[in-house]
């Protein structure tokens, strides 16, 4: 077999089955760390073998048996210091009835998520680790996805690791009364990770290609193994819609491409289309929660046929009904952005002036640059002046930051 | 099993506050919690106030320094603890959430397991 085929062969294989493979021998080792070696082990053992006898129909179930055998040999060899370590607890599966080929292929996959995302580490022990176990993601690539040193993510992924094992936090899938709330603790995880890609809070790029798309892997993945729950389907949608303009959002030169001079024609109609159906999905069948109101605000940007055509008062409706579900500062914001296209620059002023007072958008650089563009569009320039000299210096993204400047320079007066 | 240290934190001038009727009830709140988790409690106290406390460090030269009051002064402090045995964080959390916490609030501390 020529080698850029098994080369092929297992970069997918990586994708599509990493979190399935590591999963399942998590159940084995109930120790992270070994199963990770275990499951880098057999991708390695992967290479030699594919490319002498051909890549297997299933590619996960060959890699899950190829670590499964590795982590039996270890603890064999090393059962007496590994005594000593805390173990993961597993829930222990009845053997009485259980199929064998089913136990070995078993899919523990939401087991791996709902542990990385548990609500007692970090928020972004969790981002981390979720990245790491889940898609496969080396360390170094974190680090860079996050810009913080190798040494850092390391040590952050090395503490929360520790503390599944020491604090005994459990390898299941939480009970039914607990798994709402798990289930969003999940969400906001792969939702942090796209608003993280979508506009990287510092550095050079605007969009990080590389960390959206693990987002719309996990959306994807969580919509199959969790059928039912509107919000996990709101945020596939929300990931889709909003993901849909990704490539617009810069022009040629490299410079930041307004919502209102984007050439729709551009944005990506599959995704769209797939989003704008899950969002109907989503909707349908009791109140909207969080994300299936944030993806149909995406659904109202996407099918506006032109800027001139965005149902702004819906728009404002559906962040009214967002802020009394998630009451957060930065919704109050964005409703106010809305109210601004919506009712024009002074009544978008108004509801933005009632948001300065508030110590948790202090240094949120888009508050002082909505109401510099107000009060530019009002014609007040000498106040909108110090505004936009705020955001420049409270954003990190340089795109962003040039984008303020032009603006700045443009002031009359 | 694991084991947890559950520490009660809580601002001991609003501990000594209370009237003895205040007292009492919260007294029975806590023997209610205790009755009501029985299966996963096997310790725990109450603590006399910090003002009690003696604190001993080493002076790094074979000899003692002793002082009067808590090893580190915080404006909540370590009231009481609970030592439990339970399967695993979930449920060391649950039990912990059913503290009576009207003042303050609770750690939760795996204990170090050196296996069986």
């Amino acid at each position: 077999m020529p080698e850029s085929a098994v080369r092929e062969a297992l970069a997918d294989a990586h994708r599509r089955e990493w979190a399935f493979v590591l999963a399942a021998v998590v159940r084995v080792t109930r120790d992270l760390d070994l199963a990770e070696e275990c499951v880098q082990d057999a991708y390695a053992k992967a290479v030699v073998a594919w490319s002498q006898q051909g890549v297997p129909s299933r590619p996960g179930a060959w890699l899950t048996t190829a670590a499964r055998n590795r982590a039996f040999d270890v603890i064999r060899r090393e059962s007496t210091a590994r005594r000593s370590l805390p173990l993961l607890v597993v829930e222990t599966v009845s053997a009485a009835g259980q199929d064998f080929e089913e136990d070995i292929f078993g899919d523990d996959r939401l087991r791996l998520i709902f542990t990385c995302c548990h609500p007692t580490l970090s928020a972004p022990a969790r981002v981390a680790l979720t990245l790491r176990l889940v898609c496969g993601v080396t360390t170094a690539e974190i680090a860079r996805s996050f810009l913080v040193s190798e040494a850092t993510m390391a040590a952050r992924i090395t503490r929360a690791k520790k503390k599944i094992a020491a604090a005994h936090i459990p390898y299941r899938i939480p009970a039914a009364d607990e798994l709402p709330v798990r289930t969003d603790a999940v969400l906001d995880v792969i939702h942090q990770l796209f608003t993280t890609g979508h506009t990287a809070p510092t550095g050079a790029q605007l969009v990080r290609n590389d960390v959206t798309s693990q987002a719309l892997d996990l959306a994807r993945m969580l919509r199959l193994l969790l059928p039912g729950d509107r919000e996990v389907i709101a945020l596939l949608a929300l990931i889709l819609l909003s993901g849909a303009r990704a490539d617009q959002r810069l022009a040629a030169d490299g410079s930041l491409r307004l919502l209102a001079d984007q050439d729709r024609s551009r944005w990506d109609a599959s995704a769209i289309a797939e989003g704008a159906a899950l969002v109907s999905e989503a909707l349908r069948d009791g109140p909207p929660g969080k994300y299936a109101l944030l993806a149909a605000i995406d659904a109202l940007h996407d099918e506006a046929p032109a800027w001139e055509d965005t149902d702004w008062p819906q728009i404002v409706g559906l962040y009214d009904h967002l802020a009394r579900v998630w009451p957060t500062p930065v919704v109050g914001l964005n409703r106010a952005v809305a109210i601004r296209f919506a009712d024009g620059p002074a009544a978008g002023l108004a509801a933005l002036d009632r948001l300065v007072d508030d110590p948790r958008l202090a240094v949120y650089p888009y508050l002082a640059a909505t109401r510099a563009d107000c009060l530019r569009e009002l014609g007040r320039y000498s106040e909108a002046r110090p505004l936009y000299e705020e955001a420049i210096l409270l954003t990190g993204n340089d795109v962003e930051r040039a984008f303020l400047a032009e603006r700045l320079q443009q002031l009359p007066g | 099993m694991a084991q947890y240290l559950i520490l009660i934190y809580a601002d001991e001038s609003a501990w000594s506050g209370l009237s003895a009727e205040e007292s009492a009830a919260a007294r029975a709140e806590y023997e209610g919690f205790g009755t009501r988790n029985a299966a996963a409690i096997t310790g725990g106290s109450e603590l006399s106030p910090t003002t009690t406390a003696t604190s001993i460090r080493s002076d790094g030269a074979g000899d003692f320094l002793v002082t009067d009051g808590p090893f580190v002064e915080t404006k909540e402090a370590l009231g009481g603890y609970y030592l439990i045995d339970v399967e695993s964080l979930d449920e060391a959390i649950a039990v912990a959430k059913q503290v009576p916490l009207a003042i303050g609030g609770v750690e939760v501390r795996p204990l170090v397991d050196y296996g069986a």
